[in-house]
């Protein structure tokens, strides 16, 4: 690791104002992602400033019936909840679905969200990356891009090209849930949908979220809406624990005499970004479940991907997995 | 030919040190003053500054599980965490679970089930294993198998620890 300075700010001003007051400085919460990249040098903050001993370690109910999580509940603590494991279990399958229970005691929520892509050549200093090196290239495109993206993807300039995926299960499930995320910075708080927390690769793949630089997410609110009598979350990957998705899935259905009122479908290791289509979730809705078409569903879903050689399998695997969540999440199959 | 620089050039161009930090850490019941630079890991700072070198650097990103210890009672990767960001914590390590009676349970068990080859993983397995039976999450072998996923064991010694640790926890085998 490189030489760094260290700061411990007992309170969010302090927090804030140590990021404005110091360029090159990053916060600490878990390290779990931060510290392994800071190994390899893909990441060279010159001040860490460590945010454990703020009190952002609740988990409350909120007025409108919904959670408040604080960002640095560890993933762990969060899965386990109670409150978690009944209005929102989808959640908890998802956190328990992710890296390891050591790394789940100490990664936080608010960490998650800032996870870095997993592309073995935005690691690897001596390939090109738009990411890690804006303009120098995408060494994925034309290389080993078994676990890159298939959906969102920018490859039309050399300079802008990135199929990165997103690696979080924690993210997925909270774009289903129609999470809401609250920052504080330099210019007050804020609040920002979970659809436009992260971002696409677009002109910009060295952005991978839309916080500014200084704010810090101080916590993430659950609707009220959990889906906790119809959901599933399916992870598909080379090993069946303590693995990366190739593709995941987050489905939450709301089902009233047998008839879905309400759908809710995230795809995860597919994209930039959790991966959701309200429009296509609509099609679900007033469809009678022994009918109801999920296969067209997942079609649609999956319109415009476009595969790299190596990881063109996600497609259809993708397509199948969707229809699988679908089945399970309406009982009309038993979870895997 | 040869450059001849004199100490004080060098000096002023050199960047400057951090300072280090004063860090407390309370480590198999003994307190230690610590004075380490930031980058220092908590694994890093167990065994080249207390010399507690049960703990092992395995892969050094979080992937192996060997460098498991407990914090405030819950199992980590010291290899992913900073020394100084853990001032004032209650640290166990491997050398800290054996009691005035012997061995722990998990240790006494892993040698009666044979639960490794060379040895090198089983540190971090059994302090991953005393954090899985705190937990309480475990129920069956299964639940073993997917909530000791962070701890590789390169030989292969999989069923036996799993047999090991379904023993202490005092399962049903067949579960």
């Amino acid at each position: 690791m490189n030489s760094f300075s260290y700061a411990r700010p007992s309170d969010i001003s302090m927090a804030v104002g140590e990021l404005a007051t110091h360029e090159g400085a990053k916060f600490i919460a878990g390290g779990t992602n931060l510290l392994d990249l800071m190994k390899e040098n893909v990441e060279r903050p010159n001040r860490l400033v460590d945010i454990n001993r703020l009190t952002l370690n609740t988990i409350d109910d909120t007025e409108d019936g919904g959670l408040r999580l604080g960002a640095l509940v560890t993933n762990a603590d969060t899965a386990y909840h109670p409150a978690v494991e009944s209005r929102y279990p989808l959640l908890s399958r998802a956190i328990l679905a992710g890296a390891s229970a050591q790394l789940r005691n100490m990664a936080t929520n608010g960490g998650n969200l800032f996870q870095r892509t997993r592309c073995y050549y935005f690691y690897d200093l001596a390939t090109p990356c738009n990411k890690r090196e804006p303009g120098s290239g995408c060494g994925a495109v034309h290389g080993y891009n078994r676990i890159h993206a298939i959906l969102g993807t920018s490859d039309q300039q050399p300079e802008t090209t990135c199929i990165a995926t997103h690696p979080s299960d924690l993210c997925v499930a909270l774009s289903a849930l129609d999470a809401v995320v609250r920052v504080t910075g330099p210019n007050g708080d804020r609040t920002i949908p979970f659809a436009d927390f992260h971002r696409l690769p677009g002109d910009e793949p060295w952005l991978d979220h839309t916080v500014q630089p200084g704010e810090l997410v101080t916590a993430i609110d659950l609707p009220a809406k959990g889906f906790s009598d119809y959901n599933t979350y399916i992870k598909i990957r080379d090993r069946q624990s303590y693995a990366f998705a190739l593709v995941s899935v987050a489905v939450g259905l709301e089902i009233e005499n047998n008839r879905i009122t309400d759908a809710r479908i995230a795809l995860g290791g597919v994209a930039h970004k959790p991966w959701r289509k309200p429009e296509i979730e609509a099609m679900l809705v007033g469809q009678n479940l022994s009918e109801a078409d999920f296969q067209s569903v997942a079609e649609a879903l999956l319109a415009g991907a476009k595969g790299y050689g190596h990881n063109t399998f996600k497609i259809e695997l993708a397509k199948r997995a969707i229809v699988r969540a679908l089945k399970q999440a309406a009982n009309l199959e038993p979870a895997s | 030919m040869q450059t001849t620089l004199s100490p004080g050039s060098v000096a002023s161009r050199a960047p400057s040190l951090p300072e280090k930090h004063a860090v407390k850490l309370t480590i198999n019941g003994a307190v230690h003053h610590l004075e380490l630079a930031p980058w220092t890991t908590l694994l890093d700072a167990l065994r080249e500054y207390v010399n507690l070198t049960g703990t092992k650097k395995g892969c050094d990103h979080g992937q192996c599980g060997a460098c498991t210890v407990l914090v405030d009672g819950k199992r980590i990767n010291s290899c992913l965490t900073l020394a100084v960001m853990k001032d004032g914590s209650d640290v166990t390590t491997i050398e800290g679970l054996a009691g005035e009676n012997g061995l722990h349970p998990l240790q006494t068990a892993f040698i009666e089930h044979d639960a490794y080859q060379c040895g090198y993983c089983t540190p971090g397995q059994i302090c991953s294993a005393v954090g899985l039976m705190q937990e309480g999450r475990a129920k069956t072998a299964d639940d073993i198998r997917e909530l000791m996923s962070g701890n590789i064991c390169r030989c292969g010694a999989y069923p036996h620890i799993v047999d090991a640790i379904q023993e202490v926890m005092q399962l049903d085998p067949n579960a």
